[in-house]
């Protein structure tokens, strides 16, 4: 454990730990970045989908003939030229979800408000919207669901193939559960609650520009797609084509957030698109599209929740049937109903854990990775549980949070359902939010904010983003399935006038990952940041793609740099075997790199210049002598995380290498006769291991904590009983502005990451903590109002109003007995 | 009844270039911008006019290219992030946002670059409270505004 005042007076060696200028500002702050809406080829169309405007229905007719007499239209595609053209996207769920069939366009039925139903491609953005317009499509509506509890009652089916709503179901049990209950002093029980429906909504909507090479029957992709790995294994046997006719390219990408992952229904119509019409074809999604019909996040339902409490407040572990509700497509999921798994028990001492858990499809927009991706529900609930239980034990939630917590001495510590903990000090972290918010004055804050007529209250939220998957947990889902472990590529060259160029498997979205990789190859090889040149975003032709590459799920800081250092190892390597054999008799010991030569220990005058060094290998090679002929200073390399596949039948295994610890503490103050929350102070305190640049993890912190602000009071996707989504755009769906943001406190420690090579941990996600914390300082504000119980995860005005005027109907959903 | 123009020949300078352009009458401004002009510095962020990525400032008024059509900006000078720094030498607004890490994916940032110079211009010396009004039009999903805040606080110094 390293502190922060520790660090601060360690001697700095080198650029990692610095904050280096970002490589990426430049062209980014003067509008020179290369977004996919920038990309452009002649004689492009413009595409626009036609969507469903209702939730649930037929399709008994499409007449696209008005649209294509329209001048300067190119040509359309409808869901049965897909059906024949393709073949359904595999599913990763068992039966029943194994059954779903989801194509490119809907295929005779429609199963949420915005799906594409048909595409038209024109001369003009504008064009290929008024053709979209023309389109005819006749519909037969059906009963809509958009609860998930109706819908797991299948009195209505969405996909008659599956026969069930649900897409996934399974019995998660470790430790003893009825133990642990026979073993409580009390039993706090918590009927329902909610986890609401969210997405981050990045500011570049999704898009694609599609080349269709008839010659070599390639697709070009240059799209902003975050996953590129996953989705050519989605798109290439829909297509009926081997994945090296997709190649997919990216530059600068506005955000992503996970949103930006189940992109492949969207690509594989434009490749449809493209080869048929001849002609590269270019879509940009509209705001109102992005929120009707690409990504939300999951949302959760939490029923039956019982905790076993032992009298010194000791928790025991919980159980909990858990509905998670991933609209109308499954596509990633049923992934969210283990991912969860990684933090199965927060972070606390919590051994016996029983999750019943079920997933159904309703006629809402699909769901995809979002920003804290599953481990964000169950954290809240977690989180729920101890401030429940402390409020309903009048225990401190402070104290009761130390009590159950893991222990620093524990670690690494192995969860009941085999997850091992690398590092952290969750204690130390809470003491420092506290002293952010100033803890020990909030009693008379309270009593200011109450002779203003005002209530006020503090929270606490304590997460953890687990970081660098081990795929092989989709095997607890469905042990058919293929996959395990995790993987990155990166290359590192010297080039023949010294250039060091730098290719990432990676897809950035603002994480500054230009940067970061060159601190990391400068100090491996002796020069500066700004002498590597690390390419600009991701192409899988680059042969810098591996089965896995992309930036999701919290990993860049250890399989991107896992994988930039395991190859500037080789690469440094080579230089050296040049050097010792052109200055020190092959001795390589004898050689070193530094200010870019290599040369000779005993004497920095004989020395080589990298750009010499690279003059040679790649065009002077005569001269060397043959033991080292076989250096190609071009080194590539693939990170492997050390993971095992976990065992099927007791759903058991490490899911993930690292947790990043986040604790956060909110002060809210809510105005009683509105219901309005005013966050007025916020602390938050984040451990990630050795930080390879501050001011980049600062900014992640930064960010996470705002979109978690922003679920927890204002940013809903709201359905009304047809399935219209009431909220699909920025009017509607507020993100926080400037002025909604609280003042923000950080602080900070640093628990290397014993499993890592810089021991740094990714940290991108955050747990939501902000919501916990949110959602724990309105019940603790709340309490001398009837002492109502938070019981969903976004609390607009309306309904902490609601809680205000009817405490007891709250009230109902908690009940404590002896045991 | 005559017949509604549908098209009209506009001419615009935009960052000290002059454009002459037959336009359709319903294209927004950011559109022309983009795909007519090829002045892709300037992003799109919504359909509704709530992102403010789009903000450029015409005729010396900040205001969103979405809200404006193509042939409104008729005769008009355009301010956008292309022309802000003249040879490839940053404003100290630009340096700012850099040095104070105020910019992720960079998506938001020519329409935030814009509002911050239009409030620095107006008003060289903010509070804190003020620059966030000033930008409030303006989202941004990666930066939670504290550096944002903090780098147009700096460059107006």
């Amino acid at each position: 454990m390293t502190t922060v005042e520790e660090r601060v007076e360690a001697p700095q060696k080198g650029f990692i730990g610095q904050n280096v200028p970002r490589k990426e500002d430049k062209r980014l702050v003067q509008g020179q970045g290369v977004f996919v809406d920038d990309v452009k080829r002649h004689g492009m169309g413009y595409v626009h989908f036609v969507r469903a405007p209702y939730a649930h229905a037929n399709i008994t007719g499409i007449d696209v003939s008005k649209a294509l007499e329209l001048e300067g239209v190119y040509g359309t595609l409808i869901g049965e030229e897909v059906a024949a053209l393709t073949d359904p996207f595999f599913e990763l769920s068992t039966p029943p979800g194994a059954n779903i069939k989801d194509y490119a366009l809907a295929v005779g039925k429609v199963r949420f408000m915005g799906e594409p139903v048909a595409a038209v491609v024109a001369r003009t953005r504008e064009l290929a919207r008024d053709a979209a317009e023309l389109v005819e499509v006749d519909y037969e509506p059906l009963p809509v669901l958009v609860d998930g509890e109706e819908a797991a009652k299948d009195e209505v089916v969405l996909h008659d193939e599956a026969g069930s709503n649900t897409v996934w179901q399974g019995v998660f049990d470790w430790g003893d559960f009825d133990g642990a209950m026979a073993e409580a002093d009390k039993v706090v029980r918590i009927k329902r609650l909610h986890f609401d429906r969210f997405s981050s909504t990045p500011l570049e909507c999704s898009g694609a520009l599609v080349e269709y090479d008839r010659g070599t029957e390639q697709w070009t992709l240059h799209g902003n797609l975050q996953m590129p790995g996953v989705t050519a294994i989605w798109m290439g046997p829909a297509l009926r084509c081997g994945l090296d006719k997709l190649r997919f390219v990216t530059q600068d990408i506005g955000g992503g957030f996970g949103n930006k992952i189940c992109l492949h229904p969207y690509y594989v119509a434009l490749c449809l698109l493209a080869r048929k019409l001849k002609r590269p074809v270019q879509w940009t999604e509209w705001r109102t599209d992005q929120h009707m019909a690409n990504a939300h996040g999951n949302e959760r339902t939490f029923l039956d929740v019982t905790v076993p409490v032992l009298a010194d407040g000791t928790m025991l572990g919980f159980s909990v049937k858990a509905l998670d509700d991933c609209g109308a497509f499954p596509r990633y999921e049923p992934l969210g109903c283990i991912i969860w798994a990684q933090v199965a028990p927060g972070l606390y001492r919590w051994r016996n854990i029983r999750v019943d858990f079920q997933q159904v499809v309703t006629n809402k927009s699909p769901v995809s990775p979002n920003r804290g991706y599953s481990r964000m529900q169950h954290l809240w609930l977690c989180e729920r549980i101890v401030d429940i239980v402390a409020s309903e034990l009048e225990l401190d939630p402070v104290e009761v949070r130390k009590k159950n917590f893991v222990r620093t001495s524990e670690m690494p510590y192995e969860t009941p359902n085999g997850c091992v903990y690398d590092s952290g000090d969750y204690a130390l972290c809470l003491d420092k939010a506290l002293e952010l918010i100033d803890h020990g004055s909030i009693e008379a804050r309270r009593a200011d904010a109450a002779a203003r007529g005002k209530l006020l209250g503090i929270g606490i939220g304590s997460t953890l983003d687990s970081g660098t998957n081990n795929f092989g947990q989709s095997t607890l889902l469905n042990p058919e399935l293929q996959f395990s472990g995790n993987n990155e590529v990166a290359t590192v060259k010297l080039d023949i006038f010294g250039e060091i160029v730098v290719t990432l498997g990676t897809v950035p979205q603002g994480q500054g990952h230009e940067t970061v990789a060159a601190q990391v190859v400068a100090d491996a090889l002796g020069v500066a940041p700004d002498d590597v040149h690390v390419r600009v975003g991701h192409d899988s032709y680059a042969n810098s793609h591996a089965g896995f590459s992309g930036t999701y799920a919290s990993q860049f800081a250890v399989t991107g740099l896992g994988a930039v250092k395991g190859a500037v190892d080789l690469l440094a390597d080579q230089i050296k075997r040049i050097g010792a054999a052109l200055l020190a008799g092959g001795v390589t010991d004898d050689v070193e790199l530094a200010d870019g030569f290599v040369r000779r220990k005993d004497n920095a005058e004989a020395a080589i210049p990298f750009m010499g060094v690279g003059a040679i290998v790649n065009a002077n090679n005569a001269i060397l002598p043959p033991d080292v002929r076989d250096v190609t200073l071009n080194a590539r390399y693939v990170y492997v995380p050390p993971f095992e596949l976990p065992d099927f039948e007791r759903k058991f295994g490490n899911l993930t290498l690292t947790y990043a610890t986040q604790i956060h503490a909110a002060v809210v103050e809510i105005d009683r006769e509105t219901g309005v929350v005013d966050i007025v102070d916020y602390g938050a305190v984040d451990d990630c291991g050795n930080r390879i640049h501050p001011q980049i993890v600062e900014g992640q912190v930064h960010g996470a904590t705002a979109h978690a602000l922003g679920a927890a009071i204002h940013e809903s996707f709201t359905y009304d009983e047809e399935g219209n989504l009431l909220t699909p755009n920025f009017y509607d769906y507020h993100v926080p502005h400037a002025l909604d943001m609280p003042p923000m406190k950080n602080g900070y420690i640093e628990s290397p990451s014993p499993f890592t090579a810089f021991g740094s941990k990714g940290m991108g996600e955050g747990g939501g903590a902000g919501i916990h914390a949110v959602c724990a300082a309105i019940q603790n504000a709340l309490g001398p109002a009837g002492k109502p119980i938070v019981y969903d995860s976004c609390n607009p005005y309306w309904r902490v109003w609601e809680m205000l005027q009817a405490p007891e109907r709250t009230r109902e959903l908690v009940s404590v007995s002896d045991a | 009844m005559s017949e509604p123009v549908r098209s009209k020949t506009v001419t615009v300078d935009v960052d000290g270039t002059s454009y002459e352009r037959e336009v359709e009458a319903r294209k927004l401004l950011i559109h022309f911008l983009r795909d007519d002009l090829d002045l892709t510095g300037t992003h799109i962020g919504c359909d509704t006019g709530n992102c403010g990525a789009c903000s450029v400032i015409v005729d010396g008024t900040l205001l969103k290219s979405c809200m404006m059509l193509a042939v409104q900006a008729d005769g008009t000078r355009i301010e956008t992030v292309e022309g802000l720094a003249g040879d490839g030498e940053l404003t100290p607004l630009q340096q700012a946002f850099s040095s104070h890490h105020a910019l992720q994916c960079g998506y938001c940032t020519p329409g935030m670059l814009m509002s911050a110079k239009y409030l620095l211009d107006s008003n060289p010396e903010p509070t804190e409270g003020e620059i966030r009004k000033a930008i409030q039009g303006n989202i941004c999903r990666c930066t939670g505004y504290v550096n944002i805040v903090e780098a147009i606080a700096a460059a107006a110094k």
